[in-house]
């Protein structure tokens, strides 16, 4: 019994590798997944998360000001400095030479930091020296125990 | 154009970034084992604390007013990065002079509209990283250099001066300009200079450069021919004494290896050490960097430098050395063709200072004997028998030593649990 072999080229020792994604379509017999024909990337959190690197920096929140906007003690927040801050927009502000958080809304027909909790009231902004630090984009809350937060 | 960028009391404004209740305060910001004042705040000059004041003899009364921190070189890299990052937006001609000073490229860019540029990248880095900066514009750094002064000082300037080198406004800087405050001219020089007539810096931009090259070295002669708006001077080996030591060089040609970046970095840093001990200074911290060739774009950039607190303000050449050699392992990247790196040693202060300073003697006088005996000795055979003849290997960790930072402030940028915490209320 013979087998017939057939050159059909040389083997690529200098091409560097290409990484495969981790979760590819499952086999299944007959039906040619339509995952199959796409090479994905690795999904980058921070890229996804981060738009402008040198200027984002990481806060850690803390007190209970700002619940009903989702934001709770110990939480990780991202903010970013070079957004200018838009009504609505939830902000790192220095009021009285203190970092703290608050969103950018109206109150008493004027513009003003509003807190995420009845308990504190607005600050208005006519003749207050408030300084905007800068826009938080998003919030890291762990929910679970005892994991990275 | 050349523009000088350069960070208003870098330190402090480092602290002042996370802190908002410190404006308007006297800050200062202390060596690393918290011996002397390297930085301060406007309002802490106007209270007559001198740079390297020793801490521990600062008057009760003004020391109960200000606000000292440890250095937190941590922190001072990461926002000297977010800084250089932005005028990497602008242009990309960079060449970093020192932590807070920035030398930028703008061949090419159209002149008219050059300050609106400017202005905006200065109006960027304040937004983006808290750090108020200058910029001054000319044709040549030793003017972008005055321009720089002036941009700080002059409030109308708005942080941004631009001096054309022939212009009224030039002439009249310059004619008012101490010679002595000219950027390389020493206060020795300025006596000499002094002699023959030459007292401002527009009398020396007026001066004969080959009779000044004869009388005193090219390094003079140059500064005329910067004065005069021409560019001529490289930043490869320009000192200035009190203040940093930068030695770099461009390789010949472009390299990524490892071995040739190494032997490079280990020679800067030791011959930064030797001027160091020349001039009888310590080092409290030091630069690495490295950068590729910005013109030729085709090939992958990478620009880094990376700021490292030194374990004790030293001039030992082999801390230096080893600082250094780390330095380079954190920042080279595998695979790129690099054109220049270097090593800039800064923060510096004086020796006979820090000697006073008995709190923070924690080398062991005879360690410390021996040390200063063997650096001696290095400098005395590289001297005689041709620099270079011993070199320094890699060497081991001190891991005994510990720093003393009584004041630093939290990494706020470098550590998940450092980061600064915003109140909730």
């Amino acid at each position: 019994m013979t087998i017939a072999i057939d050159i059909i080229g040389r083997v690529d020792e200098l091409s560097t590798p290409m990484l495969l994604p981790l979760a590819a379509g499952e086999v299944r017999a007959g039906f040619p997944s339509p995952a199959d024909d796409y090479i994905e990337r690795d999904l980058d959190l921070v890229g996804h998360l981060v738009q402008h690197p040198s200027a984002t920096y990481y806060v850690r929140a803390k007190g209970d000001s700002m619940t009903h906007f989702g934001i709770y003690d110990g939480d990780l927040l991202i903010v970013d400095r070079a957004l200018d801050a838009r009504p609505g927009d939830i902000l790192i502000v220095a009021v009285d030479g203190e970092l703290t958080c608050k969103q950018l809304g109206m109150a008493k027909g004027c513009k003003a930091l509003i807190s995420g909790n009845a308990a504190y009231a607005p600050i208005l902004l006519s003749g207050c020296d408030v300084t905007v630090w800068g826009v938080v984009t998003h919030n890291v809350h762990a929910l679970r125990r005892g994991v990275g937060r | 154009m050349i523009a000088l960028a350069d960070c208003n009391a870098f330190y402090v404004s480092c602290e002042k970034v996370f802190r908002p209740d410190l404006e308007g305060r006297p800050v200062g910001v202390l060596t690393n084992n918290d011996g002397c004042v390297i930085a301060r705040s406007p309002e802490l000059k106007a209270l007559g604390v001198a740079m390297g004041a020793p801490a521990h003899m600062l008057d009760p009364h003004i020391k109960r007013q200000c606000v000292l921190f440890s250095s937190n070189y941590a922190l001072y890299g990461d926002m000297s990065r977010r800084v250089t990052a932005v005028y990497h937006q602008y242009t990309p001609d960079v060449s970093v002079y020192s932590i807070d000073e920035s030398f930028l490229g703008f061949d090419g860019f159209p002149g008219e509209g050059l300050e609106d540029h400017c202005q905006a990248m200065r109006l960027q880095v304040r937004q983006e990283t808290g750090i108020p900066i200058s910029i001054g514009l000319s044709t040549s750094k030793t003017l972008a250099k005055i321009a720089n002064h002036l941009a700080k000082k002059e409030a109308a300037c708005e942080g941004v001066a631009l001096l054309p080198p022939e212009s009224d406004t030039t002439r009249r800087v310059l004619e008012r300009l101490p010679v002595t405050e000219v950027w390389g001219v020493a206060r020795r020089t300025g006596l000499r200079l002094a002699d023959m007539g030459i007292h401002t810096a527009w009398q020396l931009r007026e001066a004969d450069p080959r009779q000044l090259r004869r009388l005193f070295s090219v390094v003079m002669e140059r500064t005329v021919w910067e004065l005069r708006g021409r560019d001529c001077i490289e930043l490869d080996d320009t000192s200035e004494p009190k203040k940093q030591i930068m030695t770099s060089r461009s390789f010949g040609r472009l390299t990524g290896d490892r071995q040739e970046l190494h032997e490079a970095i280990r020679h800067h840093a030791s011959r930064g050490a030797e001027k160091l001990r020349k001039q009888q200074s310590l080092a409290c911290a030091l630069v690495v960097f490295v950068k590729t060739n910005p013109f030729r774009p085709e090939l992958p950039q990478h620009h880094e430098s990376l700021l490292l607190a030194l374990p004790r303000p030293t001039d030992d050449s082999r801390l230096i050395v080893q600082a250094a050699s780390r330095g380079l392992d954190r920042i080279h990247r595998a695979g790129v063709a690099y054109q220049k790196c270097g090593v800039m040693l800064t923060d510096l202060v004086d020796r006979t200072h820090e000697q006073l300073d008995i709190l923070a003697d924690q080398q062991s006088d005879a360690e410390r004997e021996r040390s200063e005996r063997l650096m001696a000795t290095l400098d005395k055979l590289n001297r005689e028998l041709g620099a270079g003849t011993v070199k320094l290997g890699g060497g081991r960790e001190n891991a005994a030593w510990h720093l003393r930072c009584a004041y630093r402030s939290p990494r706020y940028t470098t550590r998940w649990e450092e980061l600064p915490v915003v109140k909730m209320r």
